[in-house]
């Protein structure tokens, strides 16, 4: 269970919310909204423990965020796809199971990809892909993902309507499987399983 | 709850400013006191020296300049000890207020050295373990400047800043010994600055005019924490009330 | 696989594609050195640890900057972040994947060039192992240099100037020892260099967070 108390932000001279709190339980899905420069990507940044908030405490499974278990429940997926140019697809999805201790096989990575619409392109260095398929290959490690708690920011970004649909079927599979999810979006995706907390900054 | 919270938050500064305001003309005052009787002393009373002459009366500048040079430095990574450890905000404005200080005393004592060092030497720079590693300290004062200048963010400024000065006080003891081995190994100049025997009225002379740069770092850091202060906090309550209570 | 291992190898591809020109830089600055002194190989022979050793310094500097910032900018330093291991092992990765594509080919390098200042064959083992042992030191203050100027502006010039002054013990006890052979003084030199090394890694912790 994720618990937010009283969260408090300030980003340079502006407060950009206080007094937030939220319970999150298995299965549960929370929809962070919000205009631009809301708060929504420093909320997300709190909740993973990357930034330290002004006021109020998070916490996970009744523990502190600041615990190494914290990190080895947490899947977080940032704007940035975390991926290096110079390494094929499925190397990065390899470094990036190896680096979060998770056992991925080769054939495991590979039927991954297959689903993100990246078959054949395996093999090719990821600075020859375009925007929308690179963002594939962040996507492809939620495929096997098993850890109980998600954190995406701005998952449906550059991705089209078969790829959207695709997602939400992952995302709503983790829910089923018991798992959390918190995410921001802009655009209106209808998640087909769990229970949706809307939260609006 | 949440009201006292905020109002713990901002405690410190808000407090400390008045309180820094009002101790501010004391420190003057007893720096001025100090310094004219350590001049008099170090100036007038003082007797010239058999060997280096009048000259030698610019080390009631130089040597009180090295020492707080190096006092401040250490002031500074205490500051940013307490910062790192506690959280407060106080200690990351009082390590920058303090920076320019110490780098003018750094400067002033390698000034002063390099003013002596032509008549007692024959060189305005010898590259004596001491002098290198003063130069060293201006470059880390000047280090600490400029990062901390870079950084937009306040909080990341004070952490970063923070950890420079603490890698750099581990530093400073390794520094001081390989130059100081690198001297003996390259037995460049024989200079050797070590005193024989001092009279009593220069010791004393010495020590005033500590005192005085002592009192004058404190006055001077503590206008500087003010103005950091009312510049970090001016979307507060209190700044706004100071503000227009000064405009009045 | 090691949090380490796994940090130093996923970088490996990356880091290793513009190290020839941070090694050619070092071989460029050693090689003009004798064009503006002259030729004498007595004088060489003397200013040749103090020139390798400062070319050293400056071609370790030059690729410090990359150390963070690539990983930084594709979000890739956020997930190490966050990986669950510790963070001290994560950037001690680094700093070793650093250190092998940075210092260790300059102390292969530094003997080819020594050769050019007319070294002794004593003088050119000292050499390398002198970069072996000190280099890794350069790595790891840089690494905290780097982490501090992590997305500033200018932050190369910024980290020169935080990291030189925290480079000279290394410089020292470096070409000191190598000097110390040259002029004949021997091992007695060299034995000095080792109680600067633990230290970079005493204090190298601070190379994680990416800027909010």
């Amino acid at each position: 269970m994720l618990e937010a108390d009283n969260l408090e932000c300030v980003r340079g001279e502006r407060r950009l919310f206080a007094g937030l709190g939220f319970k999150l339980e298995a299965g549960e899905l929370l929809y962070l909204q919000g205009k631009n420069g809301a708060g929504k990507t420093s909320l997300l940044r709190m909740l993973i423990g990357l930034l330290p908030p002004e006021a109020g405490e998070i916490r996970w499974k009744g523990q502190t965020i600041k615990s190494d278990d914290f990190r080895a429940d947490l899947c977080y997926l940032g704007h940035l796809n975390a991926i290096k140019e110079e390494l094929t697809p499925l190397e990065n999805l390899l470094a990036a199971a190896r680096l979060a201790d998770e056992e991925l096989s080769e054939d495991d990575a590979l039927d991954a990809l297959e689903q993100v619409g990246l078959a054949g392109r395996e093999d090719l260095a990821c600075k020859y892909l375009s925007q929308g398929q690179k963002r594939r290959v962040a996507l492809a490690r939620l495929v096997k993902e098993k850890r109980p708690l998600w954190v995406l920011d701005e998952p449906f970004v550059a991705l089209d309507t078969a790829a959207v649909d695709w997602l939400a079927g992952i995302i709503s599979g983790h829910l089923q499987r018991g798992g959390m999810a918190v995410m921001t979006t802009h655009q209106l995706v209808t998640i087909p399983a769990g229970t949706v907390r809307e939260l609006r900054l | 709850m949440k009201d006292r919270f905020n109002l713990y938050r901002f405690a410190s500064p808000a407090t400390f400013y008045p309180l820094a305001g009002a101790l501010i003309p004391w420190f003057v005052a007893v720096s001025v006191v100090f310094g004219l009787a350590g001049l008099w002393l170090g100036m007038l009373v003082a007797p010239t020296d058999f060997q280096q002459g009048e000259g030698y009366r610019i080390i009631f500048i130089h040597v009180p300049a090295s020492w707080m040079s190096m006092f401040i430095y250490l002031v500074m990574a205490g500051w940013a000890a307490i910062g790192l450890a506690f959280n407060t905000r106080l200690s990351g404005m009082m390590a920058q207020a303090l920076a320019p200080t110490g780098a003018l005393m750094a400067f002033l004592s390698l000034w002063t050295g390099a003013l002596w060092g032509k008549p007692m030497w024959g060189a305005w720079w010898v590259w004596d373990a001491r002098l290198t590693s003063e130069l060293i300290l201006l470059f880390l004062y000047i280090g600490y400047m400029a990062l901390t200048a870079a950084i937009d963010d306040v909080k990341r400024a004070d952490k970063a800043g923070g950890l420079l000065l603490l890698v750099g006080v581990v530093n400073i003891p390794i520094i001081y010994f390989s130059v100081k081995w690198w001297n003996t190994l390259h037995q460049g100049s024989s200079v050797n600055l070590t005193k024989s025997s001092m009279a009593e009225t220069m010791l004393w002379g010495m020590l005033l005019m500590a005192m005085c740069f002592w009192m004058y770092a404190i006055a001077v850091a503590l206008m500087r924490v003010r103005t950091i202060m009312l510049e970090r906090e001016r979307h507060t309550d209190w700044v706004k009330a100071e503000l227009a209570g000064g405009e009045k | 696989m090691s949090p380490q291992s796994s940090a130093a190898t996923s970088n490996w591809p990356c880091d290793v594609r513009p190290t020839s020109s941070r090694h050619c830089f070092f071989v460029i600055v050693v090689s003009l050195f004798p064009l503006g002194i002259g030729p004498e190989p007595d004088l060489l022979r003397k200013l040749a640890p103090g020139v390798l050793w400062v070319a050293a310094l400056l071609a370790t500097m030059l690729s410090l900057p990359r150390m963070f910032a690539d990983d930084h900018r594709d979000g890739t330093l956020e997930q190490l972040a966050l990986a669950p291991h510790p963070l001290g092992l994560v950037v001690t990765g680094k700093v070793i994947a650093h250190w092998l594509v940075s210092g260790l080919p300059l102390a292969l390098i530094a003997p080819v060039l020594g050769i050019q200042f007319d070294l002794s064959a004593d003088a050119l083992i000292v050499l390398t192992g002198a970069i072996l042992l000190g280099t890794p030191a350069l790595s790891g203050i840089g690494a905290i240099g780097a982490a501090l100027t992590l997305g500033l502006r200018g932050g190369g010039v910024l980290l020169s100037l935080l990291v030189l002054p925290l480079y000279i013990p290394v410089l020292i006890f470096g070409a000191g020892a190598v000097d110390a052979t040259v002029s004949g003084l021997g091992e007695r030199a060299t034995c000095h260099c080792s109680p600067h090394l633990p230290l970079p890694h005493l204090a190298s912790p601070p190379g994680h967070r990416p800027p909010p």
